[in-house]
């Protein structure tokens, strides 16, 4: 079986928008993601903990779910050939039981690098009505034609 | 003459860019924990659930390069241990020996290398790369530093490296 690339940097322009994805988040969300991720912190999985320790209204989403919550909103518009180079993230404000949360991004930049990899720079905000909660610039490896494939660089050809 | 700000402390120049707290993961990366976490975000891509596809694209099954940092996360529990361990402990001595009893982080960035696959015994260290002179911001005086957190496999490629910028300071009057 040879699967092609679901999307080529040639099809991406700056300033293209990815389609959004709108999720309702539920106490199941919270402590399932603090669970995958190995986090036991009481504030992801104790309401009292969270109202009566931390001051806020209930449990809340951690950060390396919402980390696994922008991987799979970029990789839901790269396929399985877009291949994750650099993300950071800054934190602005919690995501709660109750909350329906909307993934937006944009396409900032569009490069191939000195060895031939294809890079696409994107914008991605999280929301919760019209608040940010977290933002995030991330960089990933796109195929510059069919026959690419960013997973198979090594070394010095990947270069994030 | 006024006095020029406080000098950073020769001890804490001195582990600047050097390796601290190296440690091995508890336990290999599993594809249990990677389906788990998938499932938790609903990510269907086929890297992670079809061996078909991975073996294709990736020569192989591999982890969700977000995951870096699950698989360092210690047991809740586990025999003999006697206190909970930190995760970045940097931060945590910077804070005792800068007498800063506040912090937040302000950025976190993850730069991914080469991919984790099932199987893996990975490692980890940190390494102080740089604090700046005392600054003042609307939360207090302090200053602000950036630690490194490098992932190796067993074979010594790196996998990932995480960098965290985190603003220690006192609350003004503190």
């Amino acid at each position: 079986m040879t699967s092609a690339p679901k999307l080529l940097l040639s099809s991406v322009a700056k300033g293209d928008v990815l389609p959004s994805l709108r999720y309702s988040v539920t106490a199941t969300t919270v402590v399932l993601g603090a669970m995958a991720s190995r986090d036991w912190r009481p504030m992801h999985h104790d309401k009292d903990f969270a109202v009566e320790r931390n001051g806020l209204p209930d449990i809340f989403l951690n950060t390396p779910n919402q980390a696994a919550w922008f991987e799979r909103y970029v990789t839901d518009w790269t396929g399985p050939h877009g291949r994750l180079g650099r993300v950071t993230f800054r934190m602005k404000g919690s995501v709660f039981p109750g909350d329906v949360m909307e993934l937006y991004g944009v396409v900032d930049d569009v490069v191939i690098d000195r060895v031939g990899c294809g890079w696409a720079q994107l914008s991605v905000v999280l929301r919760v009505g019209d608040e940010e909660k977290t933002t995030a610039v991330v960089r990933v490896a796109l195929p510059v034609d069919e026959s690419d494939n960013p997973w198979r660089r090594r070394t010095d050809q990947w270069r994030p | 003459m006024s006095p020029g700000p406080a000098p950073v402390p020769a001890d804490v120049e001195a582990v600047i860019g050097v390796a601290q707290y190296e440690e091995v993961g508890e336990f290999p990366v599993e594809r249990g924990y990677v389906w788990t976490s998938c499932a938790s975000v609903e990510n269907g891509n086929p890297l992670f659930w079809e061996d078909e596809v991975a073996e294709e694209i990736t020569g192989g099954p591999i982890a969700p390069p977000t995951m870096i940092s699950v698989w360092f996360r210690p047991h809740h529990w586990a025999p003999g241990r006697s206190a909970a361990r930190l995760p970045l402990q940097v931060h945590f001595d910077l804070k005792e020996r800068l007498a800063l009893p506040e912090a937040v982080m302000t950025d976190n960035t993850i730069v991914f290398h080469e991919p984790v696959r099932p199987g893996d015994r990975l490692r980890t260290h940190q390494v102080l790369r740089s604090v700046s002179d005392e600054k003042t911001t609307k939360l207090g005086t302090g200053r602000f530093w950036v630690i490194d957190v490098e992932y190796r496999n067993q074979d010594d490629e790196l996998v990932a490296v995480e960098s965290y910028t985190g603003f220690g300071y006192r609350r003004e009057g503190g």
